[in-house]
């Protein structure tokens, strides 16, 4: 990047390897799955899921070492303070939302990938390079490798969600998905390329003085290039007017892949959001402050408004809930973003444990699904009803998960974190943005209550010729055995919403440190 | 009365918070060997009165032990640090103000539970209702014994999902309308309310409120203070409810069970007005003399309104529900509650505490009495149940007449019972009302509500009148031919042995609390003393 002539010694930096492990396993792991697939036979194909998955659980242990958040690498050999790869505080917690979502993804695909219904080889490659990309992201501290990190994130959602072999809407689903990403990353390309012309350097910490003191011919063009940096990144993270491939994207896509994108695709692009306003155009918070106030405000209402407006009835009405829903949440993970233009960037320690907590309920909510979808392939809300006579434990589960997206009592740590955003906002002094989440809020307790309260009512009286009795247990039809993974998976998420709420303070603390060194 | 060592007395308070939720886990799991009992139904029904049974003699040992030379003090105390990044503190302790209605509370969960033994509403398992019930209690308690803002905040909101539950599954016609309206409401109120505590909380540094009301306001802002009390107070209002924020109150009451109308009358709405009391007076007193003439306009309103509205519902040919009515009775009750808030004046104050507690025993008991009424009947449809001439209940039934006639009067304010002290104290309070108060405002209030103890007095005569009145004689099946099945003269089946253990102790305390105020008064007034003068009387 930097074009002074330099003695030999000064070029060669030296790789920590150990602070690059989590990206570099994952994505190691999906090459040696991708070549393995070659050799191995059809009948031990279920090999490479357990591959897979052990490579994540691989790269989530190779964090520990870093635990301390004081690594970086790939620093300029002329100025160490500038490196491109970090491994603070933030990335840290950030690889640990996005591997661990990808642990559960792979649990919640496992079996499907086993009955052949994806096609094992190109699945877990494209999961692991996927998830690779969305690890490499957090700790990215330039432009160029952020907006690698970002495609490669993206590129193989787009395969991934077009997996559904012969599947007319999966297609469909991933051009979409594919067309309106592409665009974005464009504008982003464009916006990247301004801010460099105005500064003259890509690393995030530079580009921060370098805005300080833009000439003032070159003034709107950094501001357009701040613009456009923020609008590619927005579209990942599903803020309105970016939104409308959610849906249709999340239904096309095979179950477990619309998990990974509501949890890590989000990850993704909030996290790269955080990294190009709070370490890169600090100077310019007047201009993205409101605008992503706006945003959030804008998001969450529309994601509301259509999450309610959803029939119950209708086919995939499970998932296009939670589609939208997401599409709210995200609203509520913007606030304190915008929060941090006002009132410095420990505000976004809000948004990381907003996350913690929306990534375990969300994946808990969508395993579930992915359970009940095995005895009803319609994926509808109506489909739920009595869930709690057949499989209570999968229904006290998903109604727990419920509400803490929701923020209700006994659902404490969804309550907790949504104090926490609010608390940010108020604190920066947003406080009309604070009463538009508190008014959408409310919208969102009506539709997740709905759906709770679906799973409690007694099974519909002409599915079962038997009793009516809800104590026997109702079984319409030969009952479907559940695979232990996606077993797992509901269990796994469950434990850590229950553990986080009896001790929210597991999460809530990032939202009062600094996350960033200083 | 009793000597108890501090730390007892702080695990016993903590019992009474957390038995209830483990009790509630514990209802789910099938019943261990030797405690299964006929049948699972019944076992876990016997769970449910064990639980609240030990709830209610912790929550007695604890007002025995309770030092009542010094009830401004709060005892029992436990304070540990919960979530450090939002500073939030498991704070728990009780002074005069909570106490009573700790026990009242205790008491009458422990009722429900024991005529629910008995009498389980028509609906799924008794295994769900019992875990509801356990959760309503844990919340209701919890709220009553918590000195941290957002901790109040979570106990409030703890109790809506198994109050929905209840209404929702084992509520009588158009219950699924009257649970959402009821939860939706609730939650308006109360995310506004939540964002009016974090005001408080963030700008004065601490969200527990022995501190912020020690400080008594001094940190924050007039503005501060003003957005707070809008924002907590019309989330309290909604609970209370203060008219015009009501309006879910008569369908939830109309559709829920008997326990459920029960519970929601004298627990429920009490959390709201303790709110007030606990958090806006002292915390905020200055946007509280800012509002509290509106408060006062409100609540006179409010008074007036409920009473009309019974007498509309009591007449002839309207076709009242008798649970709808009592229900809005409910709402004038709370208004003289809200009255003696808005006030400011000690004797304002402890007229509305005096008539909460009040108000939970003779309306709990009254919802009893028409729950039982209506399992006898079939319906609460006044103008059904009193045909021609009238239901003839002394005749029929004659302890349940005369029980129904006694909580009548008791709850129109006889003198001697337990609903007049708080009626005339908050009135009494409204006549001279703090300084800074606009005095003909408050005389105003309190003509309109001496208006409104009349008016309610006269439909509650109205209603022990067409229901407890009449010609019992061989009816003619013409006049009420589907109302009563059994057609008489057969007799209705009087008072039930359960029935009597439910009410008499409800009866019993509304004659004492009558006859000897100064239980009460004696304890909550030191603290209102206290909490007035800003923790430092």
């Amino acid at each position: 990047m930097t074009a002074q002539p330099l003695a030999a010694a000064d070029l060669v930096q030296s790789v920590d390897w150990a602070a690059i492990a989590p990206p570099l396993i994952a994505a190691a792991v999906g090459l040696a799955v991708l070549v393995a697939d070659l050799f191995v036979a059809d009948r031990k194909k279920a090999l490479l899921g357990r591959l897979a998955t052990a490579g994540l659980a691989g790269a989530l242990v190779a964090l520990l070492p870093l635990r301390a958040g004081d690594r970086s690498t790939f620093c300029l050999t002329t100025d160490p303070a500038a490196c491109s790869y970090v491994a603070d505080d933030f990335t840290l917690v950030v690889q640990f939302l996005v591997l661990a979502g990808a642990l559960v993804t792979a649990l919640l695909s496992v079996t499907l990938a086993e009955e052949g219904r994806l096609p094992a080889g190109e699945y877990w490659f494209l999961l692991l390079s996927a998830t690779a990309g969305a690890a490499l992201l957090p700790a990215s501290r330039d432009l160029a490798t952020l907006i690698v990190a970002l495609e490669v994130a993206s590129l193989p959602a787009f395969a991934l969600v077009g997996m559904r072999r012969g599947d007319r809407m999966s297609s469909e689903a991933a051009l979409k998905f594919f067309l309106s990403s592409v665009t974005a990353t464009a504008v982003s390309l464009l916006g990247v390329s301004f801010v460099y012309a105005a500064t003259g350097s890509m690393h995030l910490g530079r580009i921060a003085d370098g805005l300080e003191h833009v000439p003032a011919a070159l003034d709107t063009l950094a501001m357009a290039g701040v613009a456009l940096t923020l609008i590619g990144f927005a579209f990942k993270t599903a803020a309105v007017p970016f939104h409308f491939w959610v849906p249709d994207t999340y239904v096309g896509a095979p179950l477990p892949v619309a998990a990974y994108l509501s949890v890590v695709g989000k990850a993704v692009g909030f996290t790269g959001l955080v990294l190009v306003t709070v370490l890169a155009f600090p100077a310019y918070s007047d201009v993205w402050g409101p605008a992503l106030a706006v945003l959030a405000a804008l998001t969450m209402t529309l994601g509301n408004a259509a999450a309610l407006r959803q029939a119950t009835g209708r086919r995939h009405s499970a998932v296009r809930l939670l589609a939208w829903s997401s599409v709210g949440q995200a609203g509520y993970l913007l606030v304190p973003i915008a929060a941090a233009a006002y009132g410095g960037r420990d505000q976004i320690g809000s948004t990381v444990a907003y996350a913690l907590m929306y990534a375990a309920v969300n994946l808990g909510a969508f395993a579930v699904v992915a359970l009940v979808a095995r005895s009803a392939p319609g994926n509808r809300i109506d489909d739920y009803r009595g869930l709690y006579a057949r499989r209570p434990f999968a229904a006290l589960s998903l109604a727990f998960f419920l509400l803490c997206l929701a923020g209700l009592p006994p659902g404490i740590v969804g309550l907790f974190a949504k104090v926490a955003v609010f608390r940010s906002a108020v604190d920066a002094g947003l406080g009309w943005l604070a009463v538009v989440m508190a008014v959408n809020v409310v919208v969102a307790l009506y539709y997740y209550l709905q759906w709770t309260a679906v799973l409690f009512r007694a099974p519909e009286p002409d599915a079962e010729q038997t009793e009516a009795s809800d104590s026997a247990p109702a079984a319409p039809g030969p009952r479907i055995p559940v695979p232990v993974p996606v077993t797992v998976a509901v269990a796994l998420t469950a434990a850590v919403a229950v553990a986080l709420s009896g001790a929210p303070q597991l999460i809530l603390r990032f939202a009062t440190g600094t996350l960033f060194p200083q | 009365m009793i000597d108890i060592s501090a730390s007892v007395m702080q695990y016993l308070l903590a019992f009474t918070v957390a038995a209830p939720l483990l009790g509630a886990a514990a209802a789910l799991l099938p019943a261990p060997p030797g405690l299964k009992g006929r049948s699972p139904g019944q076992a876990v029904l016997r769970h449910g009165v064990t639980v609240t049974g030990a709830v209610l003699a912790a929550a007695v040992v604890l007002a025995l032990g309770f030092d009542h030379d010094a009830p401004a003090r709060f005892q029992a105390t436990t304070d540990i640090s919960w979530i450090q990044a939002l500073n939030v503190r498991i704070h728990l302790g009780i002074d005069g103000i909570s106490l009573p209605l700790l026990v009242m509370t205790a008491l009458l969960f422990f009722l429900c539970a024991l005529y629910s033994y008995f009498k389980l509403p028509a609906g799924p398992s008794p295994k769900a209702f019992v875990a509801l019930l356990l959760v309503l209690e844990s919340g209701t308690l919890a709220t009553f014994a918590v000195l941290d803002l957002l901790l109040f905040f979570l106990a409030f909101e703890m109790v809506l999902i198994p109050m929905y539950f209840l209404i929702a599954r084992w509520g009588g016609d158009q219950r699924r309308a009257a649970a959402w309206k009821f939860i939706l409401y609730t939650l308006l109120g109360s995310v506004v309310m939540l964002l009016g505590l974090l005001l408080i909380g963030l700008n004065a540094g601490t969200f527990d409120m022995v501190a912020l009301a020690t400080d008594n306001g001094r940190e924050l802002t007039h503005t501060t203070q003003i957005l707070a009390v809008l924002a907590i107070g019309t989330g309290l209002a909604v609970k209370t409810p203060m008219w015009p924020l009501h309006s879910w109150l008569p369908a939830a009451h109309t559709a829920a069970p008997t326990v459920g109308s029960v519970l929601l009358a004298g627990v429920l709405l009490k959390m709201g007005t303790y709110g007030f009391v606990r958090i806006l007076l002292p915390v905020t007193p200055d946007g509280m003399r800012t509002f509290a003439p509106y408060l006062g306009a409100f609540a006179a309103v409010g008074i007036v309104y409920g009473s009309l509205a019974c007498l509309a519902l009591a007449r002839k040919g309207s076709k009242g529900d008798l649970k709808r009515l009592i229900a809005y009775s409910s709402v004038g009750h709370m208004g003289f509650v809200l009255l003696g808030i808005a006030t400011m004046t000690p004797t304002g104050v402890n007229g509305a505490l005096f008539a909460n507690i009040g108000h939970g025993l003779i309306t709990g008991l009254l919802f009893f009495l028409v729950g039982a009424l209506k399992d006898r009947y079939g319906t609460s449809d006044l103008d059904t149940l009193a045909g021609a001439t009238g239901a003839a209940l002394y005749g029929r039934a004659p302890r349940l007449g005369a029980l129904l006639a006694f909580a009548a009067v008791a709850s129109l304010g006889l003198p001697g019972l337990a609903g007049f002290w708080g009626e005339m104290l908050a009135l009494f309070g409204a006549f001279d009302p703090a300084d800074g108060l606009s005095r003909p405002a408050f005389l105003t209030y309190m003509a309109i509500g001496g208006f409104g103890t009349l008016l309610t007095a006269a439909y509650l005569l109205i209603v022990v009148r067409r229901v407890c009145m009449g010609e019992h004689l061989p009816a003619d099946p013409e006049a009420h031919p589907e109302a009563r099945p059994d057609h008489l003269p057969a007799p209705l089946a009087d008072v039930h042995g359960y029935e009597f253990a439910a009410w008499t102790p409800l009866v019993a305390l509304t004659v004492l609390a009558g006859l000897w105020p100064a239980v009460l008064l004696g304890l909550t007034d030191p603290a209102v003393q206290k909490l007035l003068a800003g923790g430092n009387a």
